[in-house]
C-alpha cells in the first residue's frame, strides 16, 4: 500500500467527523471516495493533506508514519491535492502558477525564459497546447483543472487527491481529464477520486471506499459492485428495527389536500413536477447529493422562483416568487447549511427565535420584550432546547440544539407548510431521534412538513410518503408499506435514461 | 497583445495624448526643463506611490504614508537641529523607524486578521501625532550637507535640471519594478492579491509576506520623507496631508486594479507623471484655478475604474461557455 490510515479519528465540537477510519490507497490505482454530505470525505482528505490535525490514529506513506501539519508539508511528502474551486491564481500566468514557489532564478531575479520553458515541460504529456505566458484566467475551467493537476503531480508525485474535479466540466472535458488521470495511474501514482457522479466512478476507478456518518462502510473493487449495492452502502440500510416500528396509520389515509404544485419547475434546476401536500402529512424527499432535492425545496420556497407551473391551495393561486412571498403564504424553510444560512451565531437564543416573526411584523412594530421572552421560554420548554437561558448566544449550543432553535424560529411563525433540509445533519444520535419525534408531533398537530434527508432510515421512520429524486427529476412516489430502504434504493438506482457515454 | 497589458497601454496612451495636447497649446512644454521639474516636483509622490503599488497589488491599502512622510520631515529636522548627527546617520535611523512601523502594522493586520484599512488608519493618526509631539512648528533644515543634496543635479541639454531627488525617484521605480515583477516576493504579493485562500494553498507564507509588504511601504514612505525634506528644506507636522490618497489615485490611474492582483509599477510612474502634467498645464495656462487639477484627476480616476470594470467584464464574458 502506498498510503494507509489506521483508526483515523477526528472530532469537532458536537460531532465525530471521522470514527476510526481505515483506508488504503495502492500505487497505480484510482480509488473513489464516496459518501453523502457530512459523511466525512472532506475531513478525511483534510487530515491526509495536513489541513486538519487528526485526534488519533496513524497515517503512513510508503510504510513510514507521517503527520503533515500543513498542505505544503504534505506536498513535500508526496501528497498533492486538487480542489474543486480555489486551486490556482487566475491573475497570474500559467507559467507562474505552475512554477510558483520554485521559480528558476538568476542573480536573485526570476528568469522568465527558464520559467516558461519549465512550465512547458511540466505540461508535456497532458495533451493540452496552451500559451503559458497568458493569464490563467484566459483558459477554461478544464484547462485550469489540468494545470492544477500538473502542478500537484510535479510537486508531490506519489499521491494525487482530486476533490470533485469534474463538477463544472462538460462531457468532452471530462473525457480529456480522465485520459490524463489514466496516464498518471499508469505511471504509478495513487489517485483518490472524490465525486458524486456514480457513472464516472464506475468508468474510471479501480476501487471504491464508502464513508457514512464518519465511519468507513466498505472498500471494494469497483468491478464487483453494481449501482444498487453502491447506493445502499452510501445511504445505509441498517433497517428499521427501532425507528420504523411506528405504526403506520394506514399510510394512504385520505388527507385533505393543503397544497398542490402542478408542472412546477425551472430549467437547469429541476424538471417540472406535480406534487400534492396533505394537511398534517410528512413528505420525504430522497435522492443522492446533487440529484435535485435541495433544488426542489428552494423552488417551493421561492429562493429560486419557478419558471413553469403553478402552486395552488384551497383559496386559489399562491405567489411563491420570493422567500418573503412564501413566508406570507405560510411556508417555512430550514436550510441545510444551518451554520451559514440558518442561525445567527452571535445573537442569543431569544433573538434567533423571534427573528423571522419580527421580520414579518416589520421593524416599526417591535415585539415587546416580555412577549419575546415568553415565546423563547415556551419553545425552549417545548422543544427541550438545552441552553443556560434565553440569552445564551446560539453559537455556543451543540448542533442539535442549534437545529431546534432554527425549528423554533419557524414554529413561532406558525407555518402551515414547513420544509426541513437535512434536519439531523451533524447532530448526535440522541438528539437525532428527538428531532424525528418532534416532526411527527408537529404533523399530528396539523402542520404539513417536507423532510429532505440522505438517511433512508430517517425518511422511513418519519415520512408518510416519499418522493424519489434523480437527475433533477421526481422519478417515483412511494407511500405507506412501500416505503422501505429497498424500494427507495431501487428507485434511485433505476437504469439511467441519461446518456452515459460522457467520457468514452 | 496580452490582455493583462491593456490597462498599462491605456495609461501610457492617455499620458502621451495629454502631453500632445499640452504641447499643441504651449510648445514650451516639450522641453527638458519641464521634464526635469516634473520629476523633481513629483519625486516624493512617485516614491511613496511605488510602495503603495505593492500594497494595493496584494489587495491591501496603506493610509499611513502621508503622515509618515510628515513625521519623517519633522524627525530629520529636529534631529539635525538638536543632535550633532550627520544627515546620513539620521536617514538610516529614520528608515529603520518607518520600516519597523510598517512591519508592525503588517504584523497586526496578519495576527489580528484586521482589515488593512483600519490598522493603517490608526497608523495614520499615530504617525501624525508623533510628528506633533516632536514639534508643532515648521523647523527649517540648515545643514551644509543638505545644501549639497539640494544643489546636486545633472544639466540636461536644453538647460533642464535632472535633480538628485528626481533620479532617486526613477531608481526607486526601477527597483519597485524588479521587486514586483521579477522576484518570488513579488509573485507572492500578486498571489495574495489574487486570493488569500488560494495563495495559502500555493504555499505563500501569508504572514511573512504581509509583514514584508507593509514594511516595504513604510520604507518607501521614509525615503519619500527624506526626499520631501530635501525638496522643502524643512520639516512641518502639517505637511503632506492627504498624500496617501493622491498616491492611491496615481496607482489606480497607473492601471493597477484597486482590488489587487494585477498591475504594474511602471504604470504608477506614468500615473504620477500624468497628474503632474495636469498641474503643469494649469501653471502654464495661468488663468485656471488650481482646483481644476482635482477635477481632472477625479475624472481620470473615474474613467480608469470604468475601464477596469469594462475589461473585467470583457474577459469574464469570453469565458462563458
Amino acid at each position: 500500500m502506498l498510503l494507509t490510515t489506521r483508526s483515523l479519528t477526528k472530532t469537532f465540537p458536537g460531532a465525530k467527523a471521522l470514527d476510526s477510519v481505515d483506508f488504503g490507497l495502492a500505487a497505480g490505482e484510482v480509488h473513489a471516495l464516496l459518501g453523502e454530505n457530512g459523511a466525512g470525505k472532506s475531513t478525511l482528505i483534510k487530515c491526509l493533506t495536513g489541513a486538519y490535525t487528526r485526534d488519533s490514529g496513524d497515517i503512513a506513506l510508503d510504510g513510514a508514519p507521517i503527520s503533515p501539519r500543513s498542505t505544503s508539508e504534505a506536498q513535500e511528502l508526496g501528497i498533492g491535492t486538487v480542489y474543486q474551486e480555489i486551486n490556482l491564481l487566475p491573475n497570474l500566468t500559467v507559467a507562474q502558477n505552475l512554477t510558483f514557489g520554485r521559480e528558476p532564478t538568476r542573480f536573485g531575479m526570476v528568469d522568465g525564459h527558464a520559467q516558461r520553458r519549465r512550465a512547458e515541460t511540466m505540461l508535456e504529456g497532458y495533451g493540452i497546447d496552451i500559451d503559458v505566458s497568458r493569464d490563467l484566467a484566459a483558459y477554461s475551467v478544464a484547462v485550469r483543472q489540468i494545470v492544477a493537476i500538473a502542478r500537484a503531480v510535479a510537486l508531490s508525485g506519489k499521491v494525487l487527491i482530486l476533490d470533485e474535479p469534474t463538477a463544472s466540466l462538460d462531457a468532452r472535458e471530462v473525457a480529456t481529464l480522465f485520459n490524463v488521470l489514466r496516464g498518471l495511474r499508469d505511471r504509478g501514482l495513487g489517485i483518490v477520486f472524490v465525486s458524486h457522479f456514480l457513472d464516472q466512478v464506475f468508468e474510471l476507478t479501480d476501487r471504491v471506499t464508502v464513508l457514512r456518518n464518519g465511519r468507513k462502510v466498505v472498500t471494494e473493487n469497483t468491478a464487483d459492485l453494481d449501482r444498487v449495492r453502491l447506493i445502499e452502502h452510501m445511504l445505509g440500510h441498517a433497517l428499521e428495527d427501532e425507528v420504523s416500528t411506528r405504526a403506520r396509520t394506514g399510510g394512504a389515509t385520505a388527507r385533505p389536500d393543503l397544497l398542490r404544485f402542478e408542472g412546477y419547475g425551472r430549467p437547469g434546476r429541476i424538471e417540472p413536477f406535480d406534487l400534492s401536500v396533505g394537511k398534517g402529512e410528512v413528505l420525504g424527499l430522497a435522492g443522492l447529493l446533487g440529484s435535485g432535492r435541495t433544488e426542489s425545496a428552494e423552488l417551493m420556497f421561492g429562493v429560486t422562483p419557478a419558471q413553469t407551473g403553478a402552486a395552488t391551495d384551497a383559496g386559489g393561486m399562491l405567489d411563491l416568487s420570493s422567500p418573503r412571498a412564501a413566508i406570507a403564504a405560510g411556508f417555512g424553510f430550514a436550510p441545510e447549511e444551518r451554520k451559514e444560512d440558518g442561525i445567527v451565531a452571535d445573537l442569543s437564543v431569544r433573538e434567533n427565535i423571534v427573528l423571522a416573526l419580527q421580520a414579518r411584523r416589520g421593524w416599526a412594530r417591535p415585539i415587546p420584550r416580555a412577549e419575546q421572552l415568553r415565546l423563547a421560554q415556551m419553545y425552549i420548554d417545548r422543544l427541550d432546547i438545552r441552553t443556560s437561558g434565553p440569552e445564551q448566544p446560539v453559537g455556543d449550543l451543540s448542533g442539535g440544539n442549534q437545529q431546534k432553535v432554527v425549528l423554533a424560529r419557524w414554529l413561532a411563525m406558525t407555518p402551515r407548510f414547513l420544509i426541513l433540509d437535512e434536519p439531523t445533519r451533524g447532530i448526535d444520535v440522541g438528539a437525532h431521534a428527538e428531532i424525528l419525534r418532534l416532526i411527527r408531533h408537529l404533523a399530528a398537530d396539523g402542520m404539513s412538513i417536507l423532510v429532505i434527508s440522505s438517511e433512508l432510515d430517517e425518511l422511513i421512520a418519519v415520512a408518510d410518503r416519499v418522493i424519489v429524486v434523480r437527475d433533477r427529476r421526481h422519478v417515483a412516489e412511494l407511500a405507506g408499506a412501500d416505503i422501505t430502504s429497498d424500494t427507495i434504493v431501487r428507485a434511485i438506482a433505476a437504469p439511467d435514461a441519461k446518456p452515459t457515454e460522457a467520457a468514452q | 497583445m496580452n490582455p493583462r497589458l491593456y490597462p498599462l497601454a491605456a495609461t501610457i496612451a492617455i499620458f502621451v495624448l495629454a502631453w500632445v495636447i499640452c504641447v499643441m497649446q504651449f510648445p514650451l512644454m516639450l522641453s527638458t526643463r519641464v521634464i526635469g521639474n516634473l520629476l523633481t516636483d513629483n519625486a516624493y509622490l512617485g516614491i511613496v506611490a511605488v510602495g503603495m503599488t505593492i500594497v494595493i497589488l496584494s489587495g491591501g491599502i496603506d493610509l499611513s504614508v502621508g503622515s509618515v512622510i510628515a513625521f519623517s520631515g519633522v524627525f530629520i529636522a529636529v534631529m539635525l537641529r538638536d543632535t550633532g548627527l550627520h544627515p546620513l546617520s539620521v536617514f538610516a535611523l529614520l528608515l529603520v523607524v518607518t520600516t519597523g512601523f510598517g512591519a508592525g502594522m503588517g504584523g497586526l493586520i496578519h495576527a489580528l486578521a484586521m482589515p488593512p484599512f483600519i490598522v493603517t488608519l490608526a497608523g495614520m493618526f499615530l504617525a501624525r501625532g508623533a510628528a506633533y509631539m516632536l514639534t508643532i512648528d515648521s523647523v527649517p533644515i540648515d545643514h551644509a550637507f543638505y545644501d549639497l543634496l539640494d544643489d546636486a543635479y545633472y544639466l540636461m541639454p536644453g538647460k533642464g535640471r535632472l535633480t538628485l531627488i528626481g533620479v532617486v525617484m526613477l531608481l526607486t521605480v526601477a527597483i519597485g519594478m524588479i521587486v514586483a515583477h521579477r522576484t518570488r516576493f513579488g509573485a507572492s504579493v500578486l498571489a495574495l492579491g489574487g486570493g488569500e485562500a488560494a495563495a495559502r494553498l500555493m504555499g505563500v507564507k501569508v504572514g511573512h509576506t504581509t509583514v514584508a509588504i507593509y514594511a516595504f511601504s513604510g520604507l518607501m514612505a521614509g525615503l519619500s520623507g527624506i526626499v520631501f525634506s530635501i525638496y522643502t528644506s524643512s520639516g512641518y507636522p502639517l505637511a503632506t496631508v492627504g498624500t496617501e490618497l493622491t498616491a492611491i489615485a496615481a496607482v489606480v490611474i497607473g492601471g493597477t486594479l484597486l482590488t489587487g492582483g494585477a498591475g504594474f509599477v511602471f504604470g504608477t510612474l506614468i500615473g504620477v507623471l500624468t497628474m503632474g502634467l495636469v498641474q503643469t498645464y494649469i501653471v502654464f495656462d495661468g488663468t485656471l484655478s488650481s482646483w481644476w487639477t482635482k477635477i481632472i484627476i477625479g475624472l481620470l480616476l473615474l474613467s480608469f475604474i470604468l475601464l477596469q470594470k469594462g475589461l473585467l467584464r470583457l474577459t469574464t464574458a469570453r469565458l462563458q461557455p
